[in-house]
């Protein structure tokens, strides 16, 4: 226990450290890094715990991202940077959860992807969302009294947040509430016949990853400065569900590795060669092939078995 | 108030939308009714149709040859994929089979604009259904009404194929029960690659037939995935019937939507699929869900 806390502030502190020692483009690699993890983790809560495989996580990043953007415009301030995008999208994974949650399976992933796409193609037909151009020209909020304009304050602000979604996600899955989920992931009926309100517990844990979710899409607009429909759109929930799967379904610290590991692909690969998404998608097929368990599941030596 | 003339344009155009997403969609549901997997990367099967079209018809110059010729290429492909990585994946949970399809949409997206470039590429239609007729006070592309007899034509013979023959009856056992099946002494393992092969020749003929419509980008196959699968979603999972009833409807719904509702017209499908879903889970014409 206290060698995973001396980790986990080490590990903290290097990633503080980090913008004193590289340049501009490193340090933007990491805080893409950052909050793409943020959002595969809050998928990974579904996934990776309930057991429910979501193709509409798009949605609740989206939401957060218009709603941080539209806020943003009105007072740059922490009500606005999140209070506001984590209010909206848990609200909206309350209502698609509600509807959602009644099947399962493949029905689910139908489900879900069918609201993300609905969100898309709203965005994409309006003028008050920007239609396809999107909302550009977003201010970064100022956060007790700290702007968040330079690249090292927003650097802090992202890793206070990041550590505390961390940390507050690590509670969670290992608190009773965790543990029903992970009974329903295993066993649905049984959690039901042993006397819990699954489709509670599933609505919360849905709720739960939509609002982290539209926290993430609400970082991604304050770091961009811009969002486009593109965020609603499925492939979004895609990306992030290939992040998962690549650092290791439920394990947390494997959506951010998949998410490190996707960012650095797509940036380090695509300097080298225009392929870069051939390589992501063999990539991902061998590890649905031969790592099952992601990067986490390949390095505790449990190829093969589910983390 | 729109005309008599024009309501009738628009039914036919959406008819023969509907036509294209039932050649899109039969291919999809049949997969899933075999095996179980929701094959995401069926859009890029229609993609990788479209463009070995076009390169058929640069090669011999005829749309029909194409016709023929494209959804055989495609339909190896699906062969490969089944026989080197789908078929591993049988005894894991059913989802990793779905990952895995979706790894191959950004593998054959990629390929295909490496192969053939990021342009939009157009298809011209065969020289005989170039022109356009008129119908009722409405011209009509003759093209679409190729389009509207030839989805007919190929849900008939699927009909006929699958109820009417010894592989139909083979196919429709495997649907009902594959492992019983296998048991009766079927080889399964071979009806599974060629359902498999058969639903992505099914994806790629339809992305021949759309070529002159819609052109052939790299992107259309992400594009067209959500379409077909609300179609399968509607209609009812694995089931034929199913696949035509929700293609005709969303072929309706999307075509009239665009010209009476243009602000809300992407929205559509999804509402009415949204609709069945929360009435009928398993779709209009599915078996219930466990």
């Amino acid at each position: 226990m206290i060698a995973r806390i001396v980790a986990f502030a080490a590990l903290a502190g290097v990633l503080a450290a980090f913008p004193s020692f590289f340049g501009n483009y490193p340090v933007k690699l990491l805080q893409e890094i950052l909050i793409w993890g943020i959002f595969a983790m809050s998928l990974d809560l579904l996934m990776g715990y309930a057991g429910m495989v979501s193709f509409g996580h798009s949605a609740f990043f989206g939401i957060g991202g218009y709603v941080a953007a539209l806020a943003l415009k009105h007072s740059a301030g922490a009500v606005s940077a999140l209070l506001l995008p984590a209010l909206a999208a848990g609200l909206a994974a309350l209502v698609i959860g509600f509807f959602s949650i009644r099947v399962s399976g493949v029905y689910f992933i139908m489900l879900t992807l069918a609201f993300s796409q609905m969100f898309y193609a709203y965005a994409f037909q309006v003028a008050w969302l920007g239609a396809e151009d999107g909302l550009v020209g977003i201010p970064r909020p100022t956060i007790v009294g700290m702007s968040l304009a330079s690249t090292k304050s927003f650097h802090l602000y992202l890793l206070v947040l990041v550590a505390a979604t961390a940390l507050a996600l690590w509670r969670i899955v290992r608190s009773p509430f965790g543990h029903v989920l992970r009974g329903i992931r295993e066993n649905e009926a049984r959690m039901e016949a042993v006397g819990y309100a699954v489709n509670r517990y599933k609505l919360l844990a849905f709720t739960l990853a939509g609002t982290l979710a539209g926290c993430a899409g609400s970082l991604y607009v304050q770091f961009n400065g811009s969002i486009t429909p593109d965020a609603f759109f499925w492939t979004t929930s895609g990306e992030a569900l290939l992040m998962v799967i690549i650092g290791g379904v439920g394990t947390l610290g494997g959506a951010m590795l998949g998410s490190a590991a996707f960012i650095l692909l797509q940036s380090l690969v695509s300097t080298y060669t225009e392929r870069w998404m051939l390589i992501l998608g063999l990539t991902f097929i061998l590890f649905v092939l031969f790592a099952p368990g992601g990067i986490v599941g390949a390095l505790r030596g449990r190829v093969g078995i589910r983390a | 108030m729109p005309t008599l003339a024009d309501l009738f344009a628009q039914a036919l155009n959406g008819l023969s939308y509907g036509a294209l997403l039932f050649l899109l969609s039969v291919g999809l549901t049949l997969i899933f009714g075999m095996l179980d997997v929701v094959n995401l990367a069926h859009g890029s099967f229609y993609m990788l149709g479209a463009y070995a079209g076009l390169t058929v018809i640069a090669a011999t110059g005829s749309f029909w040859v194409a016709l023929l010729a494209a959804p055989l290429l495609v339909g190896a492909v699906g062969a490969l994929v089944e026989r080197t990585c789908l078929r591993p994946l049988y005894r894991r949970p059913a989802l990793d089979q779905v990952l895995l399809t979706f790894g191959f949409i950004y593998l054959f997206e990629d390929l295909v604009k490496w192969i053939w470039g990021g342009r939009i590429r157009s298809i011209p239609p065969p020289d005989l259904f170039s022109g356009s007729v008129k119908l009722y006070g409405a011209t009509i592309p003759s093209y679409r009404l190729f389009v509207i007899g030839f989805g007919l034509a190929m849900a008939v013979a699927l009909w006929l194929l699958i109820e009417r023959t010894r592989l139909g009856a083979i196919i429709r056992a495997g649907v009902f029960d594959a492992e019983m099946t296998g048991g009766l002494g079927i080889n399964i393992q071979r009806v599974f690659t060629a359902v498999f092969a058969f639903g992505a020749a099914l994806g790629g003929l339809s992305g021949v037939i759309a070529g002159p419509i819609q052109s052939a980008y790299p992107s259309m196959g992400v594009g067209i995935l959500i379409p077909a699968l609300i179609v399968v979603v509607v209609g009812g999972l694995g089931s034929l019937k199913g696949s035509l009833a929700g293609s005709l409807i969303i072929g309706q719904a999307e075509t009239f939507g665009k010209a009476w509702l243009p602000d809300a017209a992407m929205l559509i499908i999804y509402v009415v699929m949204a609709l069945v879903m929360l009435v009928r889970p398993q779709g209009l014409l599915g078996r219930p869900l466990k």
